[in-house]
């Protein structure tokens, strides 16, 4: 598996540690309530087909990417800065 | 025997080498295979479950019988196929699977037996009675079971894993892939040709046929010599390419020194990972066998390996051949054999209305029923459209048509497609993306059909690739269509073997099928057929022809088993070349390392880390005695101790200190420049990540350091949160930990050891104070910190500098009643202040249970913050850290649970466990760390410790955390 980062170009999987969902990107308030914690931490879609996951390129540019892939075809779509998506101060 | 005048080995060069001890006469370019053929030896191998005798099969690694053992002088390696194992000077094998000799093997008493042996024996054998099991039948079928023999020992050879990476990788270097490298490589693509065989060239070096009117080898020599020249171009033979992945990778096996006498510094194997922008698969075609009854005797081959034999090693395989096939493909094999002087006893056609036109008797409709010879093919018999026959004969060859070699396009869950005309299976497009099958592999039969459809391909990936077409003229070839008629098995009453390696049979696929395992996968693993080292390469198809007849479907819907990788077999050795022991395993050493060992420290592992466990003195017989000498040394005196693992990040900006309140739950905004505090932080689930000191060294800049084992966590939880949360705040940190060497300075006299070496004395630098230092005119980093408990410092230097302070900073210590301090020692003084480290903060414990709730601030938000305030998160119920004393004189018990005096030792009734433990000489008693539910409400209470690990079961009074120094007197002084 390869995957493009956007300043390293295509690199080997062993270089990136894997997190999970980009939902992740989407920190809730601090006063959101137990719920929406929850669901921000805990609650995962499990799809079969296209997904954004978190990856960080821990052997390379120290950049956390946002993967499109799919969990079927194993094809990977393209890869983006998280940093370049969000950004707003909290 | 060998053939005058034929055969591409060097018969200038010849070499011997041994087969079950004795020496045989080979020639450079043999194979084990060819050079025992040429001497006759028709006996290689002995079945794996009626250990019937068997001769070579094939001429190539999917070899089912003539399976060696390779023994070194540091290495034995079993299953190696004769087939592929080239001859060198000195070489030595034996045959394997035998009790006794090759010729008179005892276990064939297995073949009288054979009634008893059907699919599915072991299921319905060994059932009763039930007692024998472990004492006769287990210890019986274990000594008869498995394929060769290991030596028992660690293989000392050295195996290599490698890299590589191209824009079109070339699978098979026959005339598709030669022609299809030629045609990527001149158009200036980098281009990785790789190939299993030895010798490149495919067929060509084997079925005699002419290219551009020069002999198949002459045009071969030529592409290759033109393709070696190109430095685009990596030439890799001796290179099975053996599975298929994901992204355009693909593993690959070389065979790096295995066909050369072993040297420490030659690799035996290399396990590649290639990467390709686009690959071509021109991996040809495999001739299938005819499971006709008694087909597995000595001499009985493959048409296709005959036809090898005789052109590419000179060899003929037998003085009398006689052909069986289905096909037109073996009436070539006869032509060449009769050419070179071989007696052609007969061509068997099992077709009705094929030629009969050939310079040799054709029988036609013709079915063998019977063979015969214990030790090698002595004769055949069967009927054909005008009666029936019986042949003398020594080497019959036959051939039931070709598989295309299609495997690694079902590496990523393809399915091949059912082909009527070619009565085989062909590749699924796509199935692999950026890999197309050309030439046979894809069922394309003839030499000039292989390089259109080569050339064809190349220039396709090469568009691909953006890359244009250089000019390349289609050679000359063959063209003849091949001509198939479906033969898959002849009734009779003998056995017919369709598996040879695993010994299954047309009558166990049968017995599968009525005995309900109709579906392909149960029927191979209920009769084992494909499980054997060639993975079902010469009986898959077989298989399940039989299967499909016996349960009354078609071949396409009875479809076939899931090719996997790898294709051949790769060693473990291979796989994890670098592996073994240390291999390249990363270590990091200490500056204060050498000074350390050279004092007789023991070395302990912290991470990748190596780090003093003590320093001992002449005449201390423990390390206990060590460590608590030098406990009292820093209590007493001072201590030297190197703490440069600790995790150090440079964090600098404008928004630096904002950076820090968001990811620490503490407030570090408010610190002032010189200054260092105390951080805790947090995962977003609320549980404690890591914690360490901070020291502000200017406005905007700050030095974090995070414990040893969470050095890279941390880095990659900074480094997430900016980049999720603030990309757009002014900051920016880089990991510094190399970069400076750091000691702490401990002990009532650490101020003193200090101004001895420090350029300006320190005078007025307060507990948790920092500030930059000189020492021998080198800028330091010094700051008020402790991790003892006791008035300490660490002292900070470029990493160049460090061996030199450590060793200046111990040899004054030792002047002042001071000396160095090592883990045991570190670990008793933390303990004794109620420090806590990673056993403590493992992943389950929140800043309420290690008492630090009030280090998360109420006015600002953390990561963290919001999980952390979870009800299940604080409360009486939580298990809070505690301190345990301890009878002096207790063996170690971290690890034990904790219960209260009364209760039933009981999973349920347990009240937490003991995270550190150390013996302290300072209060009297042993000392423990632990967590105990309500345990901050509980001081004073005796507890009940079990350890049923180390057997243990004691009592201790729960106390606070704090056992020395609680107001920090010491620390402040």
């Amino acid at each position: 598996m390869r995957i493009p980062c956007p300043l390293c170009g295509p690199r080997d999987r062993r270089e990136f540690t894997y997190y999970g969902s980009d939902d992740y990107l989407n920190r809730p308030a601090p006063d959101a309530g137990a719920g929406p914690w929850d669901d921000h931490l805990h609650l995962r879609a499990n799809p079969a087909g296209e997904t954004h996951d978190l990856w960080y390129h821990e052997a390379g540019c120290a950049q956390w990417l946002r993967v499109h892939r799919n969990t079927v075809s194993h094809e990977i779509y393209g890869a983006a800065l998280v940093a370049g998506l969000k950004g707003g101060a909290q | 025997m060998r053939v005058a005048g034929k055969g591409l080995i060097e018969r200038e060069k010849p070499v011997s080498f041994t087969f079950d001890g004795r020496t045989y006469a080979g020639f450079k370019g043999d194979t084990v295979a060819s050079a025992l053929l040429a001497a006759r030896v028709r006996v290689v191998g002995r079945s794996f479950k009626y250990h019937r005798p068997r001769g070579v099969l094939t001429a190539g690694s999917e070899e089912p019988n003539a399976l060696i053992e390779v023994v070194g002088a540091k290495n034995q390696t079993p299953n190696v196929r004769a087939t592929v194992q080239e001859v060198f000077e000195g070489l030595v094998t034996r045959s394997q699977n035998r009790m006794g000799s090759l010729r008179w093997d005892l276990l064939a008493v297995n073949d009288l037996m054979a009634p008893f042996f059907s699919a599915g024996f072991y299921y319905k054998t060994f059932m009763w009675p039930r007692a024998f099991w472990e004492k006769v039948y287990e210890p019986a079928i274990r000594r008869a079971a498995g394929l060769g023999s290991l030596s028992g020992r660690h293989d000392e050879g050295h195996y290599e894993k490698a890299f590589a990476f191209c824009d079109l990788l070339v699978i098979g270097a026959g005339p598709t892939g030669l022609i299809a490298a030629l045609t990527a490589a001149r158009a200036g693509a980098d281009v990785i040709l790789a190939d299993e065989d030895s010798r490149m060239g495919g067929r060509l070096l084997s079925n005699g046929e002419t290219v551009d009117g020069q002999p198949g080898p002459d045009w071969v020599a030529a592409v290759l010599a033109e393709l070696s020249s190109l430095p685009n171009v990596r030439l890799m033979p001796r290179t099975t390419v053996s599975g298929a992945y994901d992204g355009g990778i693909y593993g690959a096996l070389e065979r790096v020194g295995l066909h050369k006498p072993a040297r420490p510094d030659l690799p035996r194997e290399a396990f590649w990972r290639i990467t390709a922008r686009r690959a071509i698969l021109a991996s040809g075609a495999l001739e299938r066998p005819i499971a006709f009854p008694m087909n597995d005797r000595p001499g009985i081959m493959m048409a296709g390996a005959v036809q090898s034999y005789l052109n590419r090693y000179g060899v003929a395989s037998g003085k009398r051949v006689t052909l069986f096939a289905n096909n037109d493909g073996a009436r070539a094999v006869a032509r060449d054999l009769m050419a070179a002087g071989v007696q052609v006893a007969a061509i068997l056609d099992s077709r009705a209305n094929a030629s009969a036109v050939e310079n040799c008797p054709v029988y036609l409709g013709a079915r063998i029923t019977d063979t015969s010879g214990r030790h090698g093919l002595r004769l055949i018999e069967g009927h054909h459209a005008g009666g029936a026959f019986k042949l003398e004969t020594d080497c019959l060859a036959m051939s039931g048509g070709w598989n295309p070699t299609l495997h690694l396009t079902c590496h990523m869950g393809g399915r091949p497609r059912w082909s009527e005309e070619l009565a085989a299976f062909v590749p699924m497009e796509g199935a692999v993306p950026g890999l197309v099958a050309a030439g046979a592999a894809n069922g394309t039969f003839t030499t000039h059909g292989c390089l259109a459809a080569g050339h064809a391909v190349a220039e396709a990936a090469l568009a691909d690739l953006g890359l244009s077409p250089a000019k390349v003229a289609l050679p000359r070839a063959e063209g003849l269509p091949y001509v198939v008629e479906p033969l898959w098995a002849v009734e009779g009453k003998g056995r017919a073997w369709l598996d040879f390696a695993n010994d299954v049979t047309t009558k166990d696929v049968k017995l599968a099928a009525q005995e309900g395992y109709a579906s392909v996968e149960h029927m191979k693993r209920y009769t084992t057929q494909g499980m054997a080292p060639d993975q079902g390469k010469n009986s898959n198809m077989g298989a399940l022809a039989v299967l499909a007849d016996a349960t009354g479907r078609a071949i396409p819907e009875t479809g076939i088993t899931t090719f996997r990788p790898p294709y051949v077999p790769v060693s473990v050795a291979a796989l994890g070349a670098g592996g073994r022991g240390m291999g390249f395993a990363p270590q990091r050493f200490l500056t204060s390392d050498q000074a350390s060992r050279d004092r007789g420290a023991p070395m302990i592992e912290a991470g990748l880390w190596y780090r003093p466990s003590y320093f001992p003195k002449p005449g201390e017989a423990t390390w206990r005695v060590s460590c608590d000498r030098e406990v009292a040394m820093v209590r007493g005196a001072v201590g030297v101790a190197d703490v440069s693992t600790l995790g150090k990040i440079d964090i600098q900006g404008r928004d630096a200190a904002r950076f820090l309140d968001l990811v620490y739950t503490n407030t570090f905004s408010t610190l002032p420049v010189g200054r260092v505090r105390y951080g805790l932080m947090l995962r977003e689930d609320g549980f404690v990540m890591d914690d360490g000191t901070t020291a502000r060294l200017g406005e905007n800049h700050f030095l974090m350091t995070t414990t040893t084992a969470a050095a890279g966590q941390v880095m990659r939880h900074l480094d997430f949160v900016h980049q999720t949360h603030c990309a757009d705040w002014d900051v920016r940190f880089i990991s510094v930990t190399e970069a400076w060497a750091q000691f702490a300075v401990a002990g009532p006299k650490s101020r003193a050891l200090l101004n001895a070496v420090l350029d300006q004395p320190v005078q007025d630098f307060p507990f948790m104070a920092c500030g930059a230092v000189q020492l021998g005119g080198v800028t330091a980093r010094l700051f008020r910190i402790s991790f003892s408990g006791e008035q300490g410092y660490e002292i900070a230097v470029p990493t160049r500098y460090g061996e030199s302070l450590f060793r200046d900073l111990v040899a004054k210590a030792e002047t002042m009643g001071g000396g160095p301090y090592g883990m045991e020692a570190l670990n008793v003084l933390r303990v004794e202040k109620g420090f806590i480290t990673h056993a403590e903060i493992h992943g389950r414990t929140t800043a309420f249970d290690i008492g630090m709730e009030k280090m998360v601030s109420p006015k600002k938000d953390c990561i963290g913050k919001a999980m952390a305030a979870r009800p299940a998160l604080v409360g009486p119920e939580r298990q809070q850290l505690v301190g345990l004393k301890i009878a002096t004189g207790t063996p170690p018990c971290s690890g034990a649970h904790l219960f209260t005096v009364g209760d039933k030792v009981g999973r349920e009734e347990s009240q937490g466990y003991i995270t550190s433990f150390a013996h302290s000489d300072l209060m009297g008693a042993c000392l423990g760390l632990g967590f105990l539910k309500n345990g901050r409400a509980r001081h004073g209470e005796i507890i009940r410790i079990v350890d049923h690990l180390r057997g243990l079961d004691l009592t201790a009074e729960v106390c606070d955390p704090v056992f020395h120094d609680k107001d920090g007197e010491k620390l402040r002084a």
